[in-house]
């Protein structure tokens, strides 16, 4: 199998405390794997080395096949490229429409003509369900839901080959969380390439769509498998976990 | 006996963290100096957006400086009419007020503008995009912030500060000439004679450079306090509100500084 991200004994330390203590993950290359794990578990300061913003106190980190703790800040910032990223609250730019939130990346580092620009935005707004009457409005005057999906259309500009989510669905209704959850699983399923890597407390929506599950608990995996054997886990915190979250 | 030595060491660590808040701060604000410094001679130039932000700065502050200066220009040709007049001098009224426009109130109160109106939104506007993710959005993108968001804004408020306090020193001429001559009925003649005669162009040369200096200090304090910017709403506010006090308090510690040692280089 090939594998997106490998992390090796990743250990990372805020002043003398030690938030990752050892992290040991091979995430696979076009699936989706969600990161589960209580609040302070170390879940967003293990993405935020996936894409290079933190540096680890020590342990290997190879993405894609390349040692990513060994690349220098402009190199990084160009590696970075390679992901998109989908905010919890999407991230906007406030001062742009819709279109200029979608094209900015493909503006800021392709030379593509604004006619392939436009071209480009129009499929990727249909690609995320938005109507064309979304395209020149401001995020202000969007629905939480809309923006989410002008947010994965601007993650998607540039084809990454990995996507993150964190927290897609917190703070959502319902049937806004569901759309978000089925729009995860066709962007990635309509994109063999692409690997999927989602931060998530929504465990009934991580079962449904996930390939493959790891559970984070204090800095360390206590779990990694696929969604079916994870489902049947033994493990006495991750059990309490889904108790808890089961409704 | 205890309860003094209670109240003793918590003073004393009060006064301690104080210090070491002060100290972090500082260290903090000198990194981001030379970040916003080396970001600024790093391509891609962003020349869309510091026309922008000069817009900005200009179109945000522009009534206001005409309408400070307007006044200031008629005071300050009344009360030195009143003081000169003593001494049968008062056809210095021009030179003076000119002089005065040209190396002090022009400059400082542009900046003092600016930093109300635009040293405040350069916070807001960062501190918003921070607790809202937009700045982890530029640098997940690969873009740098500090070189998107910071760099425009310091040198279009380097650029903008001096030609403000050039329309400053204008509009607060037309107004001591109404005040001097119309009003206080100076002879027009010798209004403008004696302006050339005591008017230098490095009285001019000086407030600008001031200026140039202020406009520096405000845009490097306002957008340091948008990145700061910790928490929601609130932070923000917070935020803003110390890139204003900070903002002027600089400008105004500043004046003393850069006066002193433009005196010397000018001579
Ligand atoms: N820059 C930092 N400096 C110091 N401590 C930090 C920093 N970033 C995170 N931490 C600490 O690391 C721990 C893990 O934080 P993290 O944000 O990764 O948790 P999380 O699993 O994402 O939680 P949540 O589900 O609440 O988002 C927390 O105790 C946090 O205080
Ligand atoms: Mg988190």
């Amino acid at each position: 199998m090939e594998y997106a991200v490998e992390c090796e004994n990743l250990i990372k330390e805020f002043g003398h405390d030690r938030i990752l203590k050892g992290i040991n993950i091979k995430i696979p290359k076009g699936k989706i794997t969600t990161i589960l794990g209580f609040s302070g578990a170390g879940k967003s300061t293990l993405i935020k080395h996936f894409l290079g913003l933190l540096k680890p106190t020590s342990g290997k980190l190879t993405i894609l096949g390349e040692d990513i703790t060994k690349l220098k800040d402009i190199e990084l910032r160009d590696f970075r490229k390679k992901f998109g990223m989908l905010f919890q609250y999407a991230a906007l730019f406030d001062s742009m429409t819709t279109f200029e939130n979608i094209a900015f990346p493909l503006r800021e580092f392709t030379k593509m003509s604004e006619a392939e620009i436009k071209e480009r935005v129009d499929s990727l707004i249909k690609d995320v369900g938005l109507v064309k009457e979304s395209t020149y409005k401001l995020p202000s005057e969007l629905s939480g839901g809309m923006r989410k999906r002008v947010g994965l259309a601007r993650a998607l500009a540039l084809k990454p080959e990995i996507i993150l989510y964190d927290e897609p669905t917190t703070g959502l209704d319902p049937i806004t969380t569901k759309m978000v959850n089925d729009l995860i699983y066709d962007t990635n399923h309509s994109n063999p390439e692409l690997t999927s890597i989602i931060i998530s407390h929504d465990i009934q929506a991580t079962l449904k769509i996930s390939d493959y599950i790891a559970f984070l608990d204090k800095g360390v995996v206590i779990e990694f498998c696929p969604t079916a054997e994870f489902k049947k886990t033994t493990h006495p915190t991750i059990r309490k976990f889904l108790d808890l979250t089961a409704h | 006996m205890e309860l003094i030595t209670n109240k003793v060491r918590n003073s004393l660590e009060l006064i301690g963290n104080s210090v070491i808040e002060f100290l972090d701060g500082l260290g903090k604000f000198t990194i981001y100096f030379f970040r916003l410094i080396a970001w600024s001679f790093r391509p891609p130039y962003r020349t869309k957006l510091f026309f922008q932000q000069v817009y900005f700065i200009g179109n945000k502050s522009l009534f206001i400086v005409a309408l400070t200066s307007t006044f200031s220009g008629m005071v300050m040709a009344y009360q030195s009419y009143l003081g000169f007049s003593v001494m049968n001098a008062h056809t210095l009224v021009g030179p003076i007020v000119a002089i005065g426009l040209a190396k002090e109130l022009g400059p400082v109160f542009s900046a003092l503008i600016v930093t109300g109106r635009c040293g405040a939104a350069m916070a807001a506007e960062i501190g918003t995009m921070k607790v809202t993710e937009q700045i982890d959005a530029l640098e997940v993108m690969g873009i740098s912030s500090i070189q998107y968001l910071g760099v425009p804004r310091l040198w279009a408020a380097t650029i903008s500060l001096p030609m403000l306090s050039m329309i400053f020193l204008l509009v607060g001429n037309i107004g001591s000439y109404m005040v001097g001559v119309h009003l206080l009925s100076i002879e027009e003649v010798k209004y403008f004679a004696k302006l050339r005669d005591f008017m230098e162009m490095s009285d001019i040369y000086e407030g600008l450079i001031k200026a140039g200096g202020f406009g520096f200090m405000i845009g490097l304090i306002g957008t340091y306090h948008g990145f700061q910017v910790k928490g929601g709403a609130e932070g923000v506010g917070k935020g803003t509100n110390a890139a204003v006090v900070w903002g002027m308090i600089t400008v105004l510690i500043a004046d003393f500084f850069l006066t002193s040692i433009l005196v010397k280089l000018l001579e």
